[in-house]
């Protein structure tokens, strides 16, 4: 976005903004609207085919090898043949951001019949683009939260995050009143009833910052910025090394530490590829505003949860939208502003 | 077309050569065999369940495999720096030590390598991260740089020995025409490799007890000390176990070496316990837990205070040439410096970053049993790459193994 358009005081650290939006600093893939290719898309491109070569190599390999017996061999049934391709074509398949539609398409079509072939059941996934002049932010309203956890719960719905290891990608700070933002010693895993006396409370999640140093240090850009502002992953590109998560000031980050496991009736059928699809064991997940929500026009899980209307969240872009009105009406801060992370996620008190 | 056929021979002899060796060697490579099979059972066991295998979580993200990575890159980049003295200013005294130093090297770096691998949790889509058919995030993660740097180092540190002993085993004299050059490059990348590492933590404005400027010279210092120490006690070993001859002057030398490293580390990290303390701020937080702990959580204090003691003694002792020109003392002061600086540059370094975490929760990190035996592992795997490298060098050297013309 355009400096006019920032609503939000930010620091000046001498970085030199790039003039595409976009901060995975290319414009091929889901970041593209050109449909010429320039010269940068072109050398992106080879990839793509070196990987293909890089699959018919290997593949020659474990033939000689006799280790594709399931996806070769004419005895085994079709479906299992299939799994096994898809298995292989999935394995093989580039880095999301620089996909072209068709084999965005592609991999959607591959990764919705999967889960058909080993559940029987359906889910539809979308790989919807950011649409033009959107720039999501979000807005906490510290006065108003309770601490009721209803989002906490709702996000770990939505997004079909692991039940086993209970993940969750909001945190409820539970502070004490009366020694301001003391984060150190507040608790962000209480059970007990809330509102408790002489407490207030604050959520932190993913703040989906403007100048996010998880997707600098990523080794493979499995993380990037969408042009809608939303930091996602790409689970299946990513390596699982955590520097991101290193890099993250604000505990935003997930990992995979184990295979994750929703019970099939409680899977979220609703799902984006950069969202809430189910996800692997060794790879990194966090929130991202319910893409699969946010892009279709809706709020996110946690928004529409909060019994008290502590959360706003809306297009920053849009001049007659809830946030801006918060933005340029309430006395709005951001956490650890000092770092330059700029993050699009404000706290205000009535 | 010939020189193809010299290192076919040559490989054939370094066969015989390994498989060769009187009974404390055969018990020392079968217990080494034995330590990697055993990690890598344990590793197979952390594949299947997932990192979830291991004493890291959400909170402590990198523990004991990213702290041995450090502090071997650290080794590698040390055992190199031996190699000016030998080549460039033509110090006899250093040249067998350089040949040791080149080995302990590609050890240490295949080490490296083999502890960022355990540490991935998708090792089966590391190909992501090969420039031409992934995506490398070059230049902007440092992780990138460092897989680079790595791979070079290795490149270098493998084609320079292996030219000399090609040329020492058609019993020839290396030209130092052709291997001067790389020497210096490799020098500049040693420090490259170390400087790159520590960046890798310098840069996260997440982490303040990393985001720190004298964390690169502190590693540099730290692996100057560590590196030629445990030269020093190798060198020892193989002169105890084969012919081939060290003089004891050079173990002095390398010794001044060890010495001034570990006193300008000393110093360093005054300087860094002065910044904490005298005028603690939020950030000094995590220091405050490595060295006294945060609410009764403790499980740094012995690591940190052993590493302290040894280094501090170790240092002052190493200082006064008498006691350091006593071999027998210098040997045991070498082994303290090196476990202090294994624990200061690994534990002592890479957990207290996650503690307390970015809300001021304090998570503590223990490494389970499946993590310990992979670490043993990588280690005996370190040790068995050295030794049949050493033995073969050595062999070659001393002219046992020649090329024998048909
Ligand atoms: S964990 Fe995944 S997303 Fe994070 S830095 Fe590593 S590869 Fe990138």
């Amino acid at each position: 976005m355009s400096n006019e358009n920032k609503k939000w005081f930010s620091l000046n650290l001498n970085r030199s903004k790039k003039t595409d939006s976009c901060g995975c600093g290319n414009n091929s893939g889901s970041c593209s609207d050109q449909k010429e290719k320039d010269g940068y898309d072109q050398i992106m491109d080879v990839p793509m085919d070196r990987r293909a070569a890089f699959k018919k190599i290997t593949a020659g390999f474990l033939i000689g090898a006799g280790a594709v017996n399931s996806s070769c061999s004419v005895i085994s049934g079709d479906e299992s043949k299939e799994k096994a391709n898809i298995e292989w074509e999935e394995y093989f398949k580039g880095n999301y951001k620089l996909m072209t539609n068709e084999e965005k398409d592609k991999t959607v079509d591959r990764l919705t019949r999967s889960y058909e072939l080993r559940t029987g059941k359906n889910l539809s996934m979308s790989s919807k683009d950011a649409e033009e002049d959107v720039l999501f932010g979000y807005a906490f309203n510290i006065s108003k939260c309770q601490g009721y956890m209803d989002c906490v719960n709702a996000c770990v719905e939505e997004n079909n995050q692991d039940r086993a290891t209970e993940m969750q990608y909001i945190r409820i700070h539970e502070m004490d009143e009366g020694k301001g933002f003391n984060f150190e010693e507040s608790d962000d895993n209480y059970y007990h009833e809330v509102p408790a006396d002489g407490h207030f409370y604050m959520g932190t999640q993913c703040f989906h910052c403007d100048n996010p140093p998880c997707v600098e240090v990523c080794p493979v850009q499995a993380t990037w910025k969408e042009k809608d502002g939303i930091v996602v992953i790409d689970y299946d590109w990513c390596i699982g090394c955590r520097y991101c998560m290193a890099a993250c000031p604000y505990d935003g980050r997930r990992f995979n530490w184990k295979t994750p496991e929703v019970p099939e009736k409680e899977v979220n059928k609703k799902q984006h590829y950069l969202g809430n699809r189910l996800r692997k064991k060794g790879v990194m997940e966090k929130c991202t505003f319910c893409i699969q929500r946010s892009r279709e026009g809706q709020n996110p899980a946690c928004v529409e949860a909060c019994p008290t209307g502590s959360r706003t969240f809306g297009n920053l872009l849009d001049p007659k939208s809830n946030i801006r009105w918060i933005l340029d009406n309430k006395k709005v801060f951001r956490l650890k502003e000092d770092l330059g992370t700029e993050p699009k996620f404000w706290y205000y008190m009535d | 077309m010939k020189t193809l056929k010299v290192f076919r021979s040559l490989v054939k002899d370094a066969m015989l050569e390994v498989t060769h060796g009187n009974r404390a060697y055969h018990i020392w490579m079968a217990v080494l065999s034995f330590i990697m099979l055993f990690g890598m059972y344990n590793y197979s066991i952390q594949l299947d369940e997932g990192l979830s295998a291991t004493g890291m979580t959400d909170r402590v993200s990198w523990g004991l495999y990213i702290s041995n990575f450090t502090f071997l890159v650290g080794v590698a980049a040390a055992a190199v720096m031996l190699v000016l003295p030998a080549y460039v200013l033509k110090n006899v005294d250093f040249k067998q030590a350089v040949l040791i130093g080149e080995g302990l090297a590609v050890a240490a770096l295949l080490m490296c390598l083999a502890f960022v691998v355990a540490d991935m949790g998708g090792p089966a889509r590391l190909w992501h991260m090969i420039p031409g058919i992934g995506v490398f995030n070059f230049p902007n993660s440092m992780l990138a740089w460092d897989v680079i740097v790595l791979n070079g180092y290795l490149f270098i540190n493998i084609t320079i020995p292996l030219y000399i002993l090609m040329m020492r085993y058609q019993g020839k004299t290396p030209n130092p025409k052709v291997y001067i050059p790389g020497v210096f490059l490799s020098v500049f990348w040693a420090v490259g490799i170390h400087m790159v590492t520590a960046f890798l933590y310098q840069g996260l404005q997440a982490r303040p007890f990393w985001n720190n400027a004298l964390l690169g010279p502190r590693f540099l210092a730290s692996a100057f000390a560590a590196g030629p120490a445990l030269i020093i006690i190798v060198l020892a070993i193989i002169r105890k176990f084969t012919s081939f001859k060290v003089p004891d002057t050079t173990i002095k030398k390398i010794s001044m070496i060890v010495t001034v490293a570990a006193q300008i580390n000393l110093i360093m990290l005054i300087s860094e316990l002065f910044k904490e303390f005298y005028a603690p701020t939020h950030h000094s937080i995590s220091a405050v837990y490595l060295f006294f702990g945060l609410n009764g959580k403790t499980a740094l204090l012995p690591w940190i205070w052993t590493s302290i003691s040894l280094n501090v003694i170790a240092t002052i002792a190493l200082t006064f040439h008498k006691i350091r020109n006593n071999l027998k003392i210098l040997y045991v002061l070498c082994g303290m410096l090196f476990v202090a600086i294994w624990i200061e540059k690994g534990f002592g370094l890479i957990v207290p970053g996650f503690i307390p975490g970015p809300w001021g929760k304090i998570a503590e990190y223990t490494p389970t049993f499946v993590e310990i035996s992979v670490t043993l592992g990588i280690w005996a795997m370190g040790a068995f790459i050295f030794t049949i490298l050493a033995k073969t060098g050595i062999a070659v050297e001393l002219g046992q193994r020649v090329y024998k013309k048909k």
